[in-house]
């Protein structure tokens, strides 16, 4: 059973607000993806303070520096059912887990942090974390001669 | 921000593997370890040598849940306490 809707107003705000576009519909979860140019870091946000206290934040500060991807969204696990639903499914054959983060270059998964690998970690962790991925998918490619 | 849970085992929403004394691995999200034993949530388990559980050694079962964690299989599990060998964070392999 989802909680309250103003229970989770600001664990959504805190992503909104850095620019990530949430994600309700399965149909907006396909468009996204189905974007065949360009990065796409998707969060799967969670309630759980067990780890997405630190994923959140750590999401925050990995975008503030370059590289970073050309697209930023999120789903909300156990509150928007059918859009995490549809992003599991697109994230293929890895066991679903929140909080979690995908990161999509030209419509294929790249890259995947699941909750394990945020769980007890720190903002300035997870950020390192998506920092590395974001230097090997989302750096501009060097122009040649 | 986020919700907190009190009066849990220090351990309460962390991804663990419980290594157990029969043939039996267990990965799930810690939701509390009391006398009876290791209370796991979205929980898999790996039986060594079992024909139910074909296709993965338990090198495999580990590697794959390290990398991409592991599947819900079990919604609820108590490990019992006599049979738990080790408990460690998937996070820490």
């Amino acid at each position: 059973m989802p909680y309250s809707p103003m229970l989770v107003r600001p664990m959504r705000e805190e992503l909104a607000s850095a620019g990530f576009a949430e994600l309700t519909t399965a149909a907006q979860v396909d468009s996204l993806i189905d974007e065949k140019q360009g990065t796409t870091l998707v969060v799967v946000n969670s309630v759980c303070g067990c780890a997405a206290g630190g994923a959140r934040p750590g999401a925050r500060l990995a975008i503030q520096e370059s590289p970073r991807p050309d697209r930023l969204a999120t789903v909300f696990a156990g509150q928007d059912l059918e859009a995490t639903a549809r992003m599991r499914a697109r994230f293929g054959e890895i066991p679903p887990s929140s909080p979690s983060m995908g990161l999509f270059k030209d419509g294929e998964l790249v890259w995947f942090l699941p909750r394990h690998r945020i769980e007890g970690r720190d903002a300035l962790a997870v950020a390192a974390d998506l920092r590395a991925a974001f230097a090997a998918h989302c750096a501009p490619v060097p122009v040649a001669g | 921000m986020g919700t907190f849970h009190q009066n849990k085992h220090e351990l309460h929403g962390i991804t663990v593997i419980v290594e157990t004394t029969g043939p039996e691995l267990f990965i799930g999200r810690c939701d509390d370890i009391v006398e009876q034993g290791v209370i796991l949530r979205d929980a898999d388990v790996h039986r060594e040598g079992d024909p139910a559980t074909p296709g993965k050694s338990r090198a495999e079962f580990l590697d794959h849940a390290r990398r991409f964690g592991a599947w819900p299989n079990l919604k609820r599990i108590l490990v019992p306490a006599e049979s738990v060998r080790e408990i460690r964070r998937l996070g820490a392999i």
